[in-house]
């Protein structure tokens, strides 16, 4: 079982390695989308302070939705898919392993990046380490649940546009929780622990549900 | 080994057969034919599982495939229209990758075996883009050196292959099936194969 897990999870990463730009534009598409609201909004501290935690999710959202398309449809494309739902392995776990190595390179480096974007809203450094700590939690649900998505569109034409429709009203619970922890830290007397772990257990049934889930939706791509 | 009993399969509205019945005992290679559109890639489709099928049973081992799952899946190589490899990928990766996944994991000296008898000896670390056709099918096929599976379906397997190629393939099916083992594949042209027992099935007649 980890053996197939791991080789379908290295086999993604050299896959990405070797086709860096894709990697890379989901990363500067964050950056740049974060970016550009202090320069439309102005530098007062107390409207960037409120501003900042929403549009740093509400941008991380974006992002991963725009790496999603590609997670089954490249494989999808060359038989790869097929192949690899015709061997003896669990579709769930081949589904596990893909999704984790999306979210390795499109959901981890967000979480590093956070607190040098958070810099520019002038967070505190407290509400940094909730940022970070939201994003690393908040992350993997946000690729799980585009997972199932990303498979009901597979193979539709204009699949991209219907994949957002179906999936950013599922990501609102992480919207709103995430950046509620982040705001809440912010206000002395408020526990911010409570929100941290309404997105925990939002993960650990994104992370039982979604890989059957989206195992099946993939077999009816596949027909 | 394989039975199939009453088969019916539609495309769309369309029904392309219906009472298909045919059994394969170890050993025999079954020859499907048809014009283009008779049904062949979806009868073979239907044999390995991804198609769903709209009447009759498809027997493995006596048992239904649909309630074999992955231990019909284990038993089964299916090659498609598509190779199935990443083009990203050099051969040794991607055939390391399907060997991994078909629950056979193989040495790297047995991949960069199989990779040489498939005639690729000295492209082996080539990311397979920069290989033509042929090669690309090559690299795909170099997976039957490596799989136990003892059913194979190949569609269409011949195609792009060049005169040296098909007479190795050839050689490759011939042997499966003198193992003991079953091959169901579509062709449009004749393949030399001597041995073994051959059944012939026409589509579309």
């Amino acid at each position: 079982m980890l053996r197939v897990f791991l080789c379908v999870l290295g086999r993604d990463i050299t896959l990405a390695m070797r086709r860096r730009t894709d990697v890379l534009t989901t990363l500067f598409f964050f950056i740049i989308v974060v970016s550009l609201f202090p320069l439309g909004v102005g530098t007062e501290k107390q409207t960037l302070r409120i501003l900042g935690p929403g549009v740093v999710w509400v941008a991380a959202l974006l992002a991963s939705m725009l790496a999603l398309e590609r997670l089954f449809a490249a494989d999808y494309e060359d038989g790869t898919l097929e192949q690899m739902l015709l061997t003896a392995q669990p579709p769930a776990l081949l589904v596990l392993a893909k999704v984790t190595a999306h979210w390795l390179l499109t959901g981890l480096p967000l979480v590093f990046i956070a607190p040098l974007i958070g810099l520019q809203y002038q967070l505190p450094g407290e509400a940094l380490w909730i940022m970070m700590a939201s994003l690393l939690i908040g992350t993997p649900v946000l690729s799980l649940i585009g997972a199932i998505g990303a498979a009901l569109t597979l193979g539709l034409r204009g699949g991209g546009i219907l994949l957002s429709l179906l999936i950013l009203p599922l990501y609102i619970p992480v919207l709103v929780y995430g950046a509620g922890a982040v705001t809440v830290s912010m206000i002395d007397l408020a526990d911010t622990q409570p929100y941290l772990s309404l997105i925990g257990a939002f993960l650990l049934l994104a992370l039982t549900l979604s890989p059957l889930a989206t195992a099946a939706a993939l077999r009816i791509a596949l027909e | 080994m394989l039975d199939v009993v009453d088969l019916e399969c539609r495309r769309g509205d369309r029904r392309l057969f219906s009472d298909l019945c045919f059994s394969l005992p170890g050993g025999t290679l079954l020859h499907v034919r048809g014009r283009n559109g008779s049904g062949k890639t979806t009868l073979l489709r239907a044999l390995c599982g991804l198609l769903a099928r709209e009447a009759g049973q498809i027997l493995w081992r006596g048992e239904d495939i649909a309630a074999l799952g992955e231990d019909y899946r284990r038993d089964m190589l299916y090659f498609g229209h598509l190779n199935g490899i990443k083009s990203d990928l050099n051969g040794i990766e991607n055939l390391r990758v399907s060997a991994t996944l078909d629950g056979d994991p193989a040495p790297d000296d047995a991949l960069w075996q199989a990779l040489g008898r498939m005639g690729l000896a000295g492209y082996e670390d080539l990311p397979t883009k920069v290989l033509s056709q042929g090669q690309k099918k090559r690299v795909a096929l170099a997976r039957l050196l490596v799989s136990r599976a003892p059913l194979w379906i190949l569609d269409e397997p011949f195609s792009a292959l060049d005169s040296d190629a098909v007479d190795l393939l050839g050689t490759l099916i011939a042997e499966h099936v003198d193992g003991g083992g079953l091959a169901v594949l579509t062709t449009h042209q004749e393949v030399p194969l001597t041995s073994g027992q051959v059944q012939r099935l026409q589509l579309g007649a």
